[in-house]
């Protein structure tokens, strides 16, 4: 590791001459050096120095029209093209308004690193105009966070985001940027590397437990794997497919985990948890082997956690300590990346006799086969447009291949349930937090890191209003984002739940007064189409997502349908509502 | 399942907002704090924080993970059982009748502590010791009336091999 003395590394490198700059060169300097192409923001008092400085270089801003909408840009940025996402804002009303973005990242473990604005040092804790302690307010909902108190120290802080955003268990980082600071000189000498004492993230897993792991297999008659988002932050979906396919054990994921393995293959079960299919949550109560890679067992995930796999061995591969043994007991816990545990433990199964796997598995996937046929994923269709249907023609017609983001709530759920995920990185939603408003932003950071992608944000009526004002960025930036609106004029999931636990009571969930999302689209420059019956869907689908335009496309569908399965909160997952 | 004590001790960086990352955790995350204290080591970039806490053997264990992945926790250890030293620090006012100064100047012989202010009412007494000690002391002097007391909360520091 780097040592600011060291003589070794000094010596092996050509001597970096110091040079004196302002604070914000040094920041473009170290941004530029961390690879950064594009920044999502929102400038202001604060920050006009930084601005002023962005605006010579060739980094790509993104002026949003809402700073939540910057954050979940860059987390959509960061999903979509595996990179961090950066955003930058202004001081007070600027950097609360990231704060819903930032706890959104928090929870799915996103690489983002926002920096904001603060008012000069000499000011802060008076009061002073457009202050607040954003390092105070999201010290609970950061991986980490800086105030940045001198110059000299900004080169080292910044590095250090990127480094804590992306390493280990990703999440956000926020740097908070005093305007004396960033405007005040110092020597820049580039920084190398990042020297923090207290930061070691595993990545290497214990072989002694990996063996264990492999008897268990050995052994298991009805085994399961349970991937989640650490498969996809880490990349690891290949291994991880692997893993499952020379075993024959059949595969769920969580929300977050969608895309880590082929959603049309044999082994597929679906996702797992309250919206999950039934083949999954029946094996996951059946199975004697549970191996969880990558998850950290979310109370949507496991329901009642007394009844979660409970006949089952239990492994956990996770690179974060702290997600095993939090909610679930397990049998082998296993600190590790995803990819470095699957790299290893991949070749450890290529060595024992597995015998005719084919044959020893018969037995149990026939019965999975048997709960897919009995109780697959279905709706009925009559003559208004079933939302379903509209996720299924819109797979249909992408053929599988856009990038998907998502609202929150019912059209969410579809979107997760009737879109087959075969990659990873192609579904982009707000699994941890559940952030209405997440999709429409977070389309427009993937399109900007997947310029040739079709990105489609499954919305509902009533999220898509939360930062429609987007729409003006996507049109502004040249984004040909698609947002097709699942429009039942409800707060639709909320309203299931009142039909399925409050008796129907529809207390404030009605949206009878939404804006003609049409004329909406047209007054943003963008181009809006709708469709009232099943048999436009696919006529609509197939012209809006031909148009090289931002387009929303508004689907009136059935009001009253209902997302399933449904695991009450609180049931074990194996007791499902269906159909 | 059972609630255990546990004391820990975690070398921290000396910065501002280091103290209130720790502490957030324990509240945000519901978890107890009985004491806290906290003051930089040898090394000024280093402050040592010691905490006393009560929880059940799973909740210990996410407590200690949770301050471990703090990134300005250097190092955290877990200071409970005979391993370690433990020592706490009171000052004690407790009324001090005429009829009751001598059996008080008594106990605090006995104790080993000291009477650090004296006045016509009262005397502040200065102890240092475990918790057995401190709460042996509370007990024999609540008779008298005590009327204000300053606690330390715990320090520990593992003993050194012979
Ligand atoms: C910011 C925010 N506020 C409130 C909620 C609670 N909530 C969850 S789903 C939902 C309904 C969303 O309605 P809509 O976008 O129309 O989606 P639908 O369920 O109808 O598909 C609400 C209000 C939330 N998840 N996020
Ligand atoms: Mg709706």
């Amino acid at each position: 590791m780097y040592r600011r003395n060291n003589h070794a590394t000094m010596k092996s490198r050509t001597v970096q001459k110091s040079k004196t700059l302002t604070g914000t060169q040094v920041l473009m300097e170290v941004l530029k050096d961390e690879g950064v192409d594009t920044i999502f923001g929102f400038p202001g008092g604060a920050v006009i120095d930084i601005y002023d400085e962005l605006a010579k270089t060739d980094i790509r801003h993104v002026l949003v029209r809402h700073e939540q909408g910057a954050v979940h840009a860059a987390d959509g940025y960061a999903r979509a093209g595996g990179k961090v996402g950066v955003c930058l804002v202004t001081s007070g009303p600027g950097a609360t308004n990231t704060v819903t973005g930032i706890a959104s990242a928090y929870m799915d473990s996103i690489p983002i690193v926002v920096l904001t604005g603060q008012v000069p040092t000499h000011l802060i804790g008076n009061d002073a105009f457009q202050e607040v302690d954003i390092v105070g307010i999201t010290r609970p909902c950061t991986k980490h966070n800086y105030l940045v108190q001198s110059a000299e120290d900004l080169p080292r802080i910044i590095k250090e985001a990127f480094y804590l955003a992306q390493s280990g268990r990703p999440g956000p980082v926020l740097v908070d940027l005093p305007k004396d600071v960033v405007a005040g000189k110092l020597d820049y000498v580039p920084q190398e590397e990042v020297n923090l004492k207290s930061y070691n993230p595993t990545y290497h897993p214990n072989k002694k437990q990996l063996r264990k792991v492999v008897e268990l297999i050995e052994h298991a008659e009805k085994p399961v794997i349970f991937a989640g988002g650490g498969i996809i932050l880490s990349k690891a979906s290949e291994e991880l497919t692997e893993l499952a396919r020379k075993t024959q054990i059949p595969v769920t994921t969580s929300l977050m985990g969608l895309g880590a393995f082929p959603g049309t293959d044999p082994l597929w079960l679906g996702m797992i948890g309250m919206h999950g299919t039934y083949r999954a949550n029946m094996s996951t109560g059946a199975c004697d082997l549970m191996i969880a890679i990558g998850v950290r067992f979310d109370d949507r995930v496991t329901g009642k956690t007394e009844a979660f796999a409970s006949q089952a061995n239990i492994v956990h591969i996770d690179i974060d300590p702290t997600s095993i043994r939090k909610n679930i007991p397990v049998t082998i816990p296993i600190v590790g990346d995803c990819k470095t545990s699957l790299k290893h433990l991949n070749p450890l199964i290529d060595q024992i006799d597995l015998g005719d796997i084919h044959t020893k598995r018969k037995k149990w996937l026939d019965q999975i086969e048997q709960w897919k046929n009995t109780k697959p994923l279905a709706y009925k269709q009559e003559d208004v447009i079933k939302p379903q249907y509209v996720i299924e023609k819109l797979y249909e017609v992408t053929k599988g291949n856009a990038i998907i983001t998502t609202e929150v709530g019912q059209n969410q759920m579809w979107a997760a349930q009737y879109y087959h995920f075969e990659r990873p990185n192609h579904f982009i939603t707000s699994g941890g937090l559940g952030c209405m408003g997440f999709g429409l932003p977070a389309a427009i950071g993937a399109q900007v890191a997947c310029p040739d992608k079709l990105v489609v944000d499954v919305a509902g009526d009533g999220s898509i209003q939360m930062n429609i004002q987007e729409m003006a960025t996507a049109v502004q930036c040249c984004l040909p984002v698609k947002v097709v609106i699942l429009n039942n004029r409800y707060l639709g999931m909320v309203r299931q739940w009142q039909e399925l636990f409050y008796e129907k009571r529809y207390a404030c969930t009605g949206m009878d007064h939404a804006p003609d999302f049409v004329k909406l689209a047209e007054a943003f420059g963008a181009v809006g189409l709708r469709a009232s019956k099943p048999e436009e869907v696919e006529s609509v689908l197939k012209e809006g997502l031909s148009i090289p335009q931002p387009v929303i496309m508004d689907f009136e569908v059935d009001q009253e349908e209902s997302v399933y399965p449904m695991v009450p909160a609180g049931a074990p997952i194996t007791e499902m509502l269906l159909v | 399942m059972q609630e255990e004590k546990h004391i820990m001790t975690m070398l921290v960086d000396n910065e501002p907002g280091v103290l209130s990352r720790v502490v957030g955790l324990f509240s945000g995350k519901g978890f107890n704090i009985e004491s806290l204290c906290v003051a930089p080591t040898m090394d000024l970039k280093v402050s040592r924080i010691t905490i006393v806490t009560k929880a059940n053997p799973p909740v210990i264990e996410q407590i200690e993970k949770q301050l471990r992945k703090l990134i300005n926790v250097i190092k955290l250890r877990d200071m409970t059982g005979p391993k370690a030293v433990k020592r706490e620090m009171a000052l004690i006012c407790v009324r001090a009748k005429p009829e009751h100064r001598a059996e008080i100047l008594r106990i605090v012989d006995i104790f080993r502590c000291k009477v650090v202010d004296v006045g016509l009412e009262h005397y502040i007494i200065e102890v240092t010791g475990d918790e057995g000690k401190l709460t042996a002391l509370l007990n024999l002097l609540k008779p008298m009336g005590i009327e204000k007391i300053a606690r330390s909360g715990a320090l520990a520091l593992y003993r050194e091999p012979r």
